[in-house]
């Protein structure tokens, strides 16, 4: 029965197959990917070509001023000495200045370790935030508390404030738990009126107290610096602008037209004007608007302008998410008997919020950059303490590089860090087509 | 019979406010003006207490009273005697001239990384990336700050363009990189200057004219004109008429003319400036107006071989302008123009009433072009003539444009990207070739996803070229809200002016934005 035997007039059947071949060393491998990524036309090859003579230039040019950099001198002269006239970088500034570069000129040095605890702290508090998915829950109640923590380790002073400050929160919080059920409203007024009771309070037991010694002495806000600072106004004006922009973007969508004026008119005049401006608003009007006696340190002047200028930007975000919502979702609330802020906190926002965190972690991070701005208002934040103390300075007078890459390095780690989480977020939360 | 009943239309309550949903929202609209009406009045008797113990009050009298600072780069006249207002126009100037330029820079950038980025070379597209992710993480000002450190501190001082061991050179004769800035040719309009002027935008509207009548043709009768045309038409008659003018009323003889006593008895102008070597006097050069392309002159004297004036360690050269031949003849006369260019009738007019004690040297310059550059050169101890641009500008303009560019290179490819490959191949089956499916299929469709974002970056340029003020070119930020706010201490009225120009010019983008997007919508019933 066999194939061969019926089939006898043909003269030649291959029984088994052919044993399978490489391909063509032109259509595997390194020659494959290259000729496809690299040379798959006359243009492309020129481009990478032209490519490679730029990273080459850099490379060659970049390469010995990394690698014969001086990591140990006093001075810029006493680098040149060592260097000897040989290419390299002057890193000494790095390793003589750093404490400059991150706490400022005039933090002082035995305190180092509280701004440090409160950044490793902040990672903390913001990881339950972050990873909601993977991290117990429970965790949120530091993340609660840590606001307060931070403003102690790193402002000082006796403990009692920031802890009344706490409980007018709590005591806020569980009043507006006993009362938003009956009405929203209620809720929410008879919230801040606890709030600033228990506050009132606070203030009147904390000054019958008296100054006693406190634990940690107190630095004033104008002994501030470095990236310390940075850090400080880029997550104290996100954290304050994200509700001040929601509310903002509520009242804009809102049917009521004067309060949706009132938000139109706010939000369009900030994001008309440049941050400068603002910031000079902060440093020479703003006082001429709190009462004659008052002294509010530059500091809170600059985080109450640096907040209402994200907070525009960030309710233009929500406000983009709100219009993007299906319009069934709206009717759908209302058609379940929701009032306002029950369809919004229960219906609404939960999506807006999640469509808009592309938009809202672009504004954090072009924020977190712009915090860059208070140096032209002589406040020495990374870049005012690269151009004024330590650029200024007889010893590092010609440090450019060095410093500024370093200042753009550490930008760049952060923001990059920031946008890289955010493209995990989306994927994380995408609930659609899988 | 229905049960349907109307709810009660009963006489209004005074708890309907809180209640109702009708009233309810008119409660809400009113506390909230109440609040926001005692919140003014509460900060605004703060300022006017505050103001009243500072003994201030508001007033914009001082825009009138002069500004006493000078401001070095400027497109309109000015000086220090000019008033607070002037100096605050010139800032304006300049912030709509570095946003202008940091647009135009950041739009090239930007398209062409977009493009590239999505380049089927992976050397390239990673090189694309590098570059908007190292730019878009790192703050603009802190780009600006480096941008600005090479402008001034790592470019080469004119004097390294001195002497015969120059470090340092220009480029084609006629660009100089110096740490006072770039110094690179201006143009210089003779005879008929503006006329080649006019020919060129004429010829531009022609070329749109003639490629829309192509177009025309092309769908009306499906005949293809050449498309080499568009060129002719746009170089042809501005050639025709730079070269009629250069040829005839340009070709005018000008005189150069230098007092006898001081050419001691050269009788040519290689003669003239051997004898000026040699005594090592300063070339005092004066043009008058309206005769010569006044680089014309200055290019001559620089360019004389024989007398080695491009040393500039030889002599020193001053070159000063009259409107008039009356204003250049006492000039002449009294030393402080040792060499003068003047139209040959206007030559004559100065020869005629020199009296014997300045018998004057004539000797013929070739003027030519309509249009000439006019080339800076290296004076006493910087380089002068030309146009100057600062090292601030260019920071501020390149670090802007560097920095956008990365933003506006993620917008393109979002747009082309928003495309649907099948638009792509739909084109192609029907046989376009991928010029035309690039330029009649996707730009089209992209463009209405990447112009809105677009504009909004060139609005960011606007506001963000207020960073002037950390590198110190003089934009509206740097006169008004930096040296006028200092000196006046009029700081309420210079920020409100501030805050009204940038709200001005970013209401007026956002409106135009609004048109554009208007007409580009998609028509949909």
């Amino acid at each position: 029965m066999s194939d061969r035997s019926s089939h006898r007039t043909e003269p030649f059947v291959r029984t088994d197959m052919l044993p399978e071949q490489a391909p063509p060393a032109a259509q595997s491998g390194v020659i494959k990917w290259s000729r496809e990524n690299l040379f798959s036309s006359t243009s492309n090859t020129i481009l990478s070509v032209l490519s490679a003579i730029a990273i080459y230039y850099i490379v060659v040019s970049s390469a010995p001023w990394l690698l014969n950099g001086v990591w140990n001198a006093d001075s810029i002269r006493q680098c040149r000495e060592i260097l000897d006239g040989r290419v390299g970088g002057c890193f000494a500034v790095l390793t003589e200045r750093w404490n400059q570069l991150l706490f400022g000129f005039t933090y002082p040095d035995d305190q180092y370790w509280r701004p440090t605890l409160a950044f490793v702290l902040l990672l903390v508090a913001a990881a339950p935030v972050m990873f909601f998915k993977y991290l117990p829950s429970k965790m949120l109640y530091f993340t609660a508390i840590y606001p307060f923590v931070a403003y102690w380790l790193i402002w000082g002073g006796p403990i009692l404030s920031p802890i009344f400050a706490f409980l007018g929160f709590v005591v806020g919080y569980l009043v507006w738990n006993q009362l938003v059920n009956r009405s929203f409203a209620a809720g929410f007024f008879g919230a801040i009126i606890a709030a600033f009771v228990t506050w009132a309070i606070g203030g009147m037991i904390t000054s019958a107290l008296g100054a006693g010694e406190p634990m940690l002495s107190a630095v004033p806000s104008r002994d501030m610096g470095g990236f310390m600072l940075n850090l400080i106004l880029g997550t104290v004006c996100v954290s304050l602008s994200l509700p001040l922009g929601i509310a903002l973007a509520l009242g804009r969508q809102s049917g009521l037209p004067i309060i949706k004026w009132i938000c139109v008119i706010f939000i369009e005049f900030v994001r008309g004007v440049p941050l400068i401006t603002l910031l000079f608003v902060a440093s020479v009007v703003l006082a001429y608007f709190f009462p004659p006696n008052a002294t509010i340190d530059l500091i809170l002047r600059v985080i109450i302008m640096i907040t209402m200028f994200s907070s525009a930007y960030i309710a233009e975000v929500i406000r983009g998410a709100l219009a993007a919502l299906p319009r069934g979702q709206y009717e759908a609330a209302d058609s379940l008997g929701l009032d306002y802020p029950q369809a919004m906190r229960l219906i609404i926002l939960p999506q807006a919020l999640k469509i808009s965190i592309p938009g809202i972690v672009n504004v954090a991070v072009g924020l977190f950059k712009d915090t860059t701005l208070v140096s032209v208002i002589s406040m020495f934040d990374l870049v005012g303490m690269i151009r004024g103390p330590i650029l200024a300075s007889t010893e590092w007078n010609g440090v450019y590089w060095e410093l500024f890459l370093f200042a753009a390095l550490l930008f760049f780690i952060v923001c990059y860090g920031i946008s890289q989480y955010s493209q995990w977020l989306e994927r994380e939360l995408a609930t659609d087509h899988r | 019979m229905t049960t349907l009943t109307d709810p009660p239309q009963g006489s209004f309550r005074l708890s309907m406010l809180l209640n109702d949903t009708r009233y309810r929202s008119y409660t809400f609209q009113f506390i909230a003006l109440l609040a926001l009406i005692a919140s003014f009045a509460y900060l605004g008797s703060n300022l006017v207490e505050n103001l009243r113990a500072a003994g201030l009050n508001i007033s914009f009298e001082f825009l009138r009273e002069p500004a006493g600072y000078d401001i070095n780069q400027r497109l309109i006249e000015y000086n220090s005697q000019s008033s607070h207002w002037r100096a605050a126009m010139v800032g304006i100037l300049n912030t709509l001239l570095v946003s202008f330029l940091a647009c135009v820079t950041a739009t090239i950038l930007g398209v062409v990384a977009g493009v590239l980025r999505l380049s089927n070379n992976w050397l390239v597209r990673k090189l694309m990336s590098i570059y908007v992710e190292a730019f878009r993480n790192v703050p603009v000002l802190i780009w600006i700050i480096i941008i600005f450190t090479i402008m001034t501190a790592v470019l080469p001082a004119p004097r390294a363009f001195r002497g015969d061991d120059a470090t340092a050179s220009m480029l084609f004769d006629s660009v100089a990189f110096t740490s006072q800035g770039v110094f690179v040719p201006g143009l210089v309009f003779g005879t008929g200057g503006l006329v080649v002027v006019l020919t060129l935008l004429a010829s531009i509207v022609g070329v749109f004219a003639y490629r829309k009548y192509r177009v025309k043709k092309l769908y009306d009768e499906g005949k293809v004109l050449p498309g080499w045309i568009t060129w002719a038409i746009l170089i042809v008659p501005t050639l025709v008429v730079f070269q009629g003018y250069a040829l005839t009323a340009g070709n005018q003889e000008n005189r150069f003319l230098v007092p006898t006593d001081l050419a001691a008895g050269a009788t040519t102008l290689d003669a003239f400036g051997e004898r000026l070597v040699a005594d090592e006097q300063n070339v005092a050069y004066c043009s008058v107006n309206g005769s010569t392309a006044s680089s014309v002159g200055k290019s001559m004297i620089l360019g004389l071989p024989a007398v080695g004036l491009r040393n500039p360690d030889a002599v020193r050269m001053k070159s000063s302008y009259y409107a008039t031949v009356d204003a250049a003849q006492p000039g002449l006369a009294d030393g402080t123009c040792n060499m003068l260019v003047a139209p040959a009738a206007q030559a004559e007019q100065i020869s005629a009433q020199s009296d014997g004690a300045l018998s004057v040297l004539e000797t013929n310059v070739k003027n030519g072009a309509p249009i000439a550059l006019n080339l800076p050169y290296l004076a006493n101890f910087r380089f002068t003539d030309g146009i100057t641009v600062r090292g601030s500008l260019i920071a501020l303009w390149f670090a802007l444009a560097i920095y956008t560019g990365a933003f506006i290179a993620e917008n393109v490819r979002a747009g082309i990207q928003a495309v649907s490959k099948g638009q792509t191949e739909a084109a192609a089956s029907l046989g376009l070739r991928p010029g035309r499916i690039m330029n009649l299929v996707v730009l089209p469709q992209a463009l209405r996803v990447i112009i809105p974002p677009l504009i909004s970056q060139y609005l960011n340029i606007t506001k963000n070229s207020s960073l002037a003020i950390a590198v110190g070119y003089m934009d509206i930020t740097g006169t008004l809200g930096g040296i006028t706010l200092n000196q006046t201490g009029r700081a309420i009225e210079c920020v409100l002016l501030l805050m009204l120009f940038y709200l001005t010019i970013s209401l007026s983008i956002s409106a135009v934005m609004n048109l554009y997007n208007n007409a580009v919508k998609l028509k949909e019933r």
